[in-house]
């Protein structure tokens, strides 16, 4: 595969958060790192899976890549243009290029405003509204698009399951034909019978608009399944990238390891099978992480001196495979 | 005799002008000591509201329970308050899935556990403090000692939860039931949670109701998994028939649904369709009806029986066309004791 330019590449991307302290006067006291130096690149037409546990900065690193939130250092390139300072009406053009798809389908859609209002309002926000029929018949098309009936587009947001609104919410995101949709957490608040049903929509819509997805989720069962490649990230930092299947297969960081391991599978002779590897510990604080390699608190692999010393870089051990660990190639033959 | 048999179990809310809405409908199961069963369902099939009634923890306004839950002997419905008191707590603890707010936010952790002591057993003060440091140790609380003066909100999740289950297991009780454990928690803190309630049921022979929307969960702990469809029992089996041979279209329809890691990537899923919102009364015929890809006429034309599967017995299915059986290798051929 000859690699083309990448759609979207993010070089050294840090959020911090400042923490601070006294009501009249605020001093800056600390900062939380969300996300500390995170390289990621996504080729067009691929979908990237971003996955770690709550607070390892996954959804900062989304937001900040559609700039919703400012970023403290790094650059964030978009089809090869740096758009970190970007101002004004040319980042408002761009944004038309890039959507996001939101977790909660009862949080994200106004429940005062038709769908069709909603569906309409990307186009007015960008002045692209038309009026009477044109403007309807693309509602209708973009209802149509996520298997919603085109009478939806008179009818709210309670008047429709959890799955439904969902498809509302992509359709918003369908709306101005943008290239790239970033989709936080499209499934998990959904149930269980459903979200195989967004799943495969969201495939669908990607072979038929050519889109590219970053699908950030905790889910590894289901990043796997959608992702071409899948990015694992820990405490703000990125642990591990690799091509989806190799990563499930040949996972080389000991966190990936853990986080495979932890995951439930629905057969009890597989479950009863299988090695568990069960970390102590909770997360360590954004804003204080360890020093050296940030996992090493928990780590069950970890070595003296040199984890807790030395920050680990990303190194590619496997053709597209890189991996932020000291002794990944060592503890690859440790493993059954 | 079994530790708990629920009978016909019938929960009905209701919503003013003569309207009512059937929440459980009917439901049967029963559980021995040390046994643990996994009740699984999606959001509105009944599986939470069923541990609330049969620790009598439902409102009495507009909500009818009929039916019968017999504990280690004694009747609970229709038990007086003061009777259900001694059971709660003391015999059946249970765990609820947010630990955040089913905490109280105002007292310590070691306050929350000690007065369950002091309240069943009388303990004094110095003693109950001294259990609730052995428990927060038992339950895998580093620096057990200092957290028992803590607070809720200075613990993380995971921790929250270990403490809740501190709580449940101060007692000693006979069944815990664990309504959603882990689903706030992230899967690593899940599987540390997991092999938690594992260990503690095996070592103190605790019986175990864990309530989940996640097949996964159930996979690797209960030995009889019931799965729940809009209030009625649509499947009853020992968890390796199950999961190997689902005769229900709703059950086998949620386990093509879901991604495995263990599969190689690529397969399709098969989703069902609609949504849990699209049923039937089960009066009319098969709530499942209207989202089953195995739809026959007599689907519609009553209320399905629940019964074996074929010559096992100790499977239960409520369907008059189950999914066949593709795999005919059992993996367990002797019938559960």
């Amino acid at each position: 595969m000859t690699a083309p330019a990448p759609l979207l590449d993010v070089r050294g991307l840090q959020v911090h958060f400042p923490i601070t302290e006294g009501v009249v006067i605020e001093r800056r006291v600390g900062a939380v790192r969300a996300v500390d130096g995170v390289d990621l690149s996504v080729a067009k037409g691929e979908t990237l899976g971003l996955v770690g546990e709550s607070g390892c900065g996954k959804t900062t690193v989304g937001r900040a890549v559609l700039r919703l939130i400012p970023t403290t250092a790094g650059t964030v390139e978009f089809d090869g243009e740096d758009i970190t300072s970007l101002g004004g009406e040319r980042m408002r053009r761009l944004r038309r290029r890039m959507q996001m798809i939101f977790q909660d389908p009862y949080a994200s859609l106004d429940p005062r405003q038709s769908v069709g209002a909603i569906l309409a309002e990307p186009f007015r926000t960008h002045g692209l509204a038309t009026k009477g029929t044109s403007m309807e018949a693309r509602v209708r098309e973009l209802l149509d698009v996520v298997g919603l009936p085109a009478n939806a587009a008179s009818r709210y947001p309670h008047e429709f399951s959890g799955g439904q609104r969902q498809r509302v919410g992509i359709a918003r995101a369908l709306a101005l034909n943008p290239d790239l949709i970033i989709a936080d957490e499209p499934v998990s608040a959904l149930d269980v019978s459903i979200q195989a049903q967004i799943v495969n929509l969201l495939e669908d819509l990607q072979e038929r608009f050519g889109l590219t997805y970053v699908v950030i989720a905790h889910d590894l069962a289901v990043v796997r399944h959608i992702s071409d490649r899948v990015a694992v990230m820990y405490l703000g930092r990125i642990a591990e990238v690799a091509p989806a299947q190799d990563l499930y297969d040949h996972p080389l960081h000991p966190y990936t390891v853990a986080l495979l391991s932890a995951i439930p599978i629905p057969d009890p002779e597989v479950e009863e099978a299988r090695e568990r590897i069960i970390l102590a510990g909770d997360l360590p604080s954004p804003a204080d992480p360890p020093s050296g390699c940030r996992f090493h608190t928990r780590c069950p692999f970890r070595q003296p001196t040199r984890c807790h010393d030395e920050v680990p870089e990303l190194r590619e051990l496997r053709p597209g495979h890189t991996v932020a660990c000291h002794w990944a190639e060592k503890l690859e033959g440790l493993r059954p | 005799m079994s530790l708990l048999a629920v009978t016909d179990l019938t929960v009905t809310f209701g919503r003013g002008r003569g309207r009512s809405t059937l929440a459980v409908d009917g439901l049967s199961f029963s559980l021995d000591e040390g046994e643990t069963v996994g009740i699984v369902g999606e959001s509105g099939c009944g599986k939470s509201v069923t541990a609330l009634a049969i620790l009598g923890l439902l409102p009495r306004r507009r909500v009818t329970v009929d039916g019968s839950v017999v504990f280690d002997g004694r009747e609970l419905l229709g038990a007086s308050e003061a009777e259900l008191r001694r059971v709660r707590g003391r015999e059946i603890a249970m765990v609820f899935q947010d630990p955040m707010t089913s905490l109280n936010p105002v007292l310590t952790i070691g306050r929350q556990i000690t007065e369950v002591l002091e309240r069943h057993f009388g303990t004094n003060k110095t003693d109950a403090r001294t259990e609730a440091v052995r428990l927060l140790q038992q339950v895998g609380i580093p620096d057990a000692a200092r957290r028992v003066q803590e607070y809720p909100h200075q613990l993380s999740g995971g921790m929250r939860q270990r403490a809740m289950i501190a709580i449940a297991l101060a007692c000693q009780p006979k069944l815990l039931i664990a309504d959603e454990p882990t689903t706030a928690l992230d899967v690593t803190i899940q599987a540390q949670i997991l092999e938690l309630l594992r260990e503690l049921v095996v070592e103190s022979n605790t019986a175990l109701v864990l309530i989940t929307h996640d097949l996964g969960v159930v996979a690797g702990l209960c030995e009889t998994v019931f799965v729940l469809y809009a209030g009625r029992l649509v499947e009853a089996a020992p968890r390796h028939d199950l999961f190997a041979r689902a005769r229900h279209p709703y059950t086998a329809g949620l386990l093509a649904s879901v991604p495995r890691l263990d599969l190689p990537k690529g397969e399709p899923l098969h989703p069902i369709k609609g949504s849990p919102r699209d049923t039937i009364p089960w009066a009319e015929g098969c709530a499942f009806a209207p989202r089953c890809p195995r739809e026959v006429p007599p689907c519609r034309t009553g209320p399905p029986p629940l019964g074996p599967a074929g010559d096992e017995w100790w499977h239960q299915v409520r369907c008059v066309n189950p999914v066949p059986v593709v795999s005919p290798t059992p993996s367990s051929t002797e019938p559960p004791s």
